[in-house]
This record gives structure tokens, C-alpha cells and sequence, in this order.
């Protein structure tokens, strides 16, 4: 075999062998567990905290809110919806949750808008609709028709 | 000068066709090079998430961003979401209006006078967790997957935030996170169902016109509406599985 043959797979194996080197190092631990990412990253996805507790935690305490609620149209509606993610509460009752009385979240759901089903929500005229009231004055948001 | 022929014999021929055809029959059993073109697990028998998106029972109301954005510490500009919610308005003379000011959040308005509008609805919008998904074949460093589960995930300490992948998504679902410097995008809160709860924008829809589910489970919440509604996807000439299905969706959308 000529010389600068033999050189040249020198070379050639010093090179890969470095690669090999650089691969098993840099290489990060579940690696192709699953597939070509790292398996570890679904766990770390996976342990974000959750911060909607979602009703049946809210129902655990304020079973009597929560019965009002079941006879109501809001049946279905999650607390959190319009009190705020509950994490904080949950762990901490001194921390309070979101009371907002003012008629622009219910018109988040009820303003009136040519685009909503009308035969899934009922739908409000902001304007012709006793103007200047207050929704809860007439209407308990736990239980809007009753 | 010609070329000399070479003077094969029948039985050569034989026994080198016979030769290479076993061969590639040997090497098709053995698989040696499976995991260059294994982009991703085959589908097994374990979950495989699937959305469900009834148009008829969107109001518009945007709780799902909004809870999406809370849940996730998705940051508040207006221009970062991992869903939003779409106004799709026709008017009597054929032009069609789309508008999202602030995904939703903010509520919505119509854009012409209720007598000009021929036909209007909403649409929300999120990541469709596709099958053969354009974002996750484009990461050159392996940090976009799909996971056994069929959910498009994103390795945030892998990501090097190039933004391949954000060009690459047909449905504009991904964005680079001003904070981390990282690509971010819909998990189908991923932690959530991890532990028994719903993804967040499924929780907050107040007129359950969003479901998900296991569609290898022909019971699940996504199974039925799927039997129950004629569903399509979005951009399915794309080819790319969506798993995203739209009840009633109009051809206006895209």
C-alpha cells in the first residue's frame, strides 16, 4: 500500500474517532427514547403547574355556591371562567380570588354580536337593555334566571 | 477501437441477480438504516389525541385565549398566542372580512353594519397537532417532536430558536417567545392532562364547543363528535393529518 494511502486512512480514523468521541459526549441522555429528541423533555413538559383547578376543587369548599350554580343556567360554566385561575387559592385561602361585578364580563358572553348562534347564547343590547343598570342587580350570576 | 464485451454466461447472470435480490431481502429484514427514516414512532395502541371544534357553538366570547394565555404565561401583547379566535364576516357583496383584535380577548365588533352581512361566524383557532407535522421535520437540532401521544411538542432547553419551525407551521401556530428567546407554542396543556385535568381552553369554553380526546378510543369525547358532525380540517391539501376537526367549517377559512 503506498504511503500517502496509508496517511490518508490515518486521517480518515483519527477523524471518526473524534466524531465518535464528539457524539457520545454531546450526546444528551434519553436521546431517541421515544424518538430523535430528547425523552426527558415530555417529563419537563409534563411538570409545569397547573394553575385551573377546575370546579371540582371550588365545589370541595363552597359546596353551597356550587349548589345555587347547579339549578342555574350556568350549569356548565367552570368558576374560573370568571374568577381567575384558582392555584393560589386553593393553597392559600387568604389569597382572594377575582370578584368583578361590573357588566363587561358578562358582556364578554352576552354582547350582542351578529356572529354568536343565537340559539346558543342569549344575547344582550348593551344599550337598549336597561342602560346604566347593573347586570347583578337583577340578575345572580350563580343563577341567572331564578 | 471498440469496447470489448465482457461474456457473461446464463449462469452467471442467475447467480448474481439471485446474489443481489437476496441480498436486499437480508438487508430488508435487518433494517440497518430504519432509524435515518424513522421520523417518528409508529402509531401505537396507546393514546392519540384528536381537538374537536364545533363552529356552530362559538360566540365569540374568547375565554379560551384567554384562559390559554394565563395557563401557560403566554406573554400579553397582543401579537403572541397559542390559540385565538378568529371573526369570519361575508358581506352582501362578496368580500370577506377576517379580524382577531387581540385574539379575542378584547371581544369582538363587526366590522359593517348588520344589514350588509351576508353570512358571519367565528373561528377558533390553535395548533392542530398534526400527524405528518411541517414544524417538528424542520428543526435542525431535534427540539420540535411529536410525542407517542401525537401532540407537537417543543424541547425549550433544546430549542436554539432559529424559527424554521415557526415559518415552516401552515397555521401559524407557533411564536418565539420575547423572554426566553425560545419557540413556543400549543402543548394541548400537556401538564394538565397529565394530571386528569382538561387542557385549559377546553375548560374555559362556556358552551362546550371544544372537545379533545383518544381517538384510537371510539368512545372518547372527540370519537363521538367526530361520528356525530360532518368534520374537515384545515389545509388538508397540505397532507398534513391534521388532528384539529371543524364542525361546519366554510370554505372562507384557512
Amino acid at each position: 500500500m503506498p504511503l500517502q494511502v496509508k496517511r490518508l486512512l490515518l486521517v480518515f480514523a483519527i477523524f471518526i474517532g473524534i466524531m465518535l468521541v464528539l457524539k457520545y459526549v454531546l450526546t444528551p441522555d434519553s436521546w431517541r427514547e421515544y424518538g430523535p429528541y430528547r425523552g426527558n423533555a415530555i417529563g419537563e413538559i409534563a411538570s409545569q403547574q397547573a394553575k385551573y383547578v377546575q370546579k371540582e376543587s371550588c365545589a370541595d369548599c363552597h359546596d353551597s355556591i356550587a349548589e345555587i350554580k347547579s339549578l342555574g343556567e350556568h350549569i356548565n360554566l367552570q368558576c374560573e371562567i370568571c374568577h381567575g385561575p384558582g392555584y393560589q387559592h386553593v393553597d392559600d385561602e387568604n389569597f382572594k380570588m377575582e370578584i368583578t361585578k361590573n357588566n363587561a364580563l358578562c358582556l364578554r358572553c352576552h354582547t350582542k354580536n351578529a356572529a354568536s348562534p343565537k340559539n346558543i347564547i342569549k344575547q344582550i343590547d348593551a344599550i337598549e337593555h336597561n342602560e346604566g343598570e347593573e347586570c347583578i342587580t337583577c340578575h345572580n350570576p350563580h343563577q341567572p334566571w331564578l | 477501437m471498440a469496447i470489448e464485451k465482457e461474456n457473461f454466461s446464463r449462469r452467471d447472470f442467475i447467480k448474481n441477480s439471485s446474489m443481489f435480490a437476496g441480498g436486499v431481502v437480508f438487508a430488508s429484514l435487518i433494517n440497518p438504516y430504519k432509524f435515518v427514516f424513522a421520523t417518528k414512532q409508529p402509531k401505537g395502541k396507546g393514546k392519540w389525541y384528536g381537538i374537536g371544534i364545533d363552529i356552530e357553538k362559538c360566540i365569540g366570547c374568547g375565554s379560551c385565549a384567554r384562559a390559554c394565555k394565563i395557563e401557560n404565561d403566554v406573554p400579553d401583547d397582543p401579537f403572541f398566542f397559542r390559540n385565538w379566535v378568529e371573526q369570519y364576516t361575508i358581506t352582501n357583496d362578496e368580500r370577506i372580512l377576517v379580524s382577531s383584535p387581540n385574539g379575542g380577548i378584547d371581544g369582538f365588533k363587526q366590522p359593517v353594519p348588520d344589514e350588509d352581512i351576508y353570512k358571519t361566524f367565528f373561528v377558533p383557532k390553535m395548533c392542530n397537532h398534526c400527524a405528518k407535522s411541517p414544524c417538528t421535520q424542520v428543526c435542525p437540532v431535534g427540539a420540535s417532536f411529536e410525542s407517542p401521544e401525537g401532540l407537537a411538542l417543543v424541547d425549550q432547553s433544546y430549542c436554539i430558536g432559529c424559527g424554521y419551525c415557526v415559518q415552516a407551521c401552515p397555521y401559524g401556530c407557533r411564536y418565539i417567545d420575547p423572554l426566553k428567546g425560545v419557540v413556543d407554542k400549543c402543548t394541548l396543556c400537556y401538564h394538565r392532562l397529565e394530571k386528569g385535568l382538561d387542557p385549559a381552553c377546553m375548560m374555559a369554553c362556556p358552551t362546550g364547543a371544544r372537545v379533545y380526546g383518544d381517538l384510537n378510543d371510539k368512545n372518547s369525547a372527540v370519537s363521538l363528535f367526530l361520528k356525530e358532525h360532518n368534520c374537515a380540517v384545515l389545509k388538508p391539501q397540505l397532507n398534513t393529518e391534521s388532528k384539529l376537526f371543524y364542525n361546519d367549517l366554510s370554505q372562507e377559512v384557512h
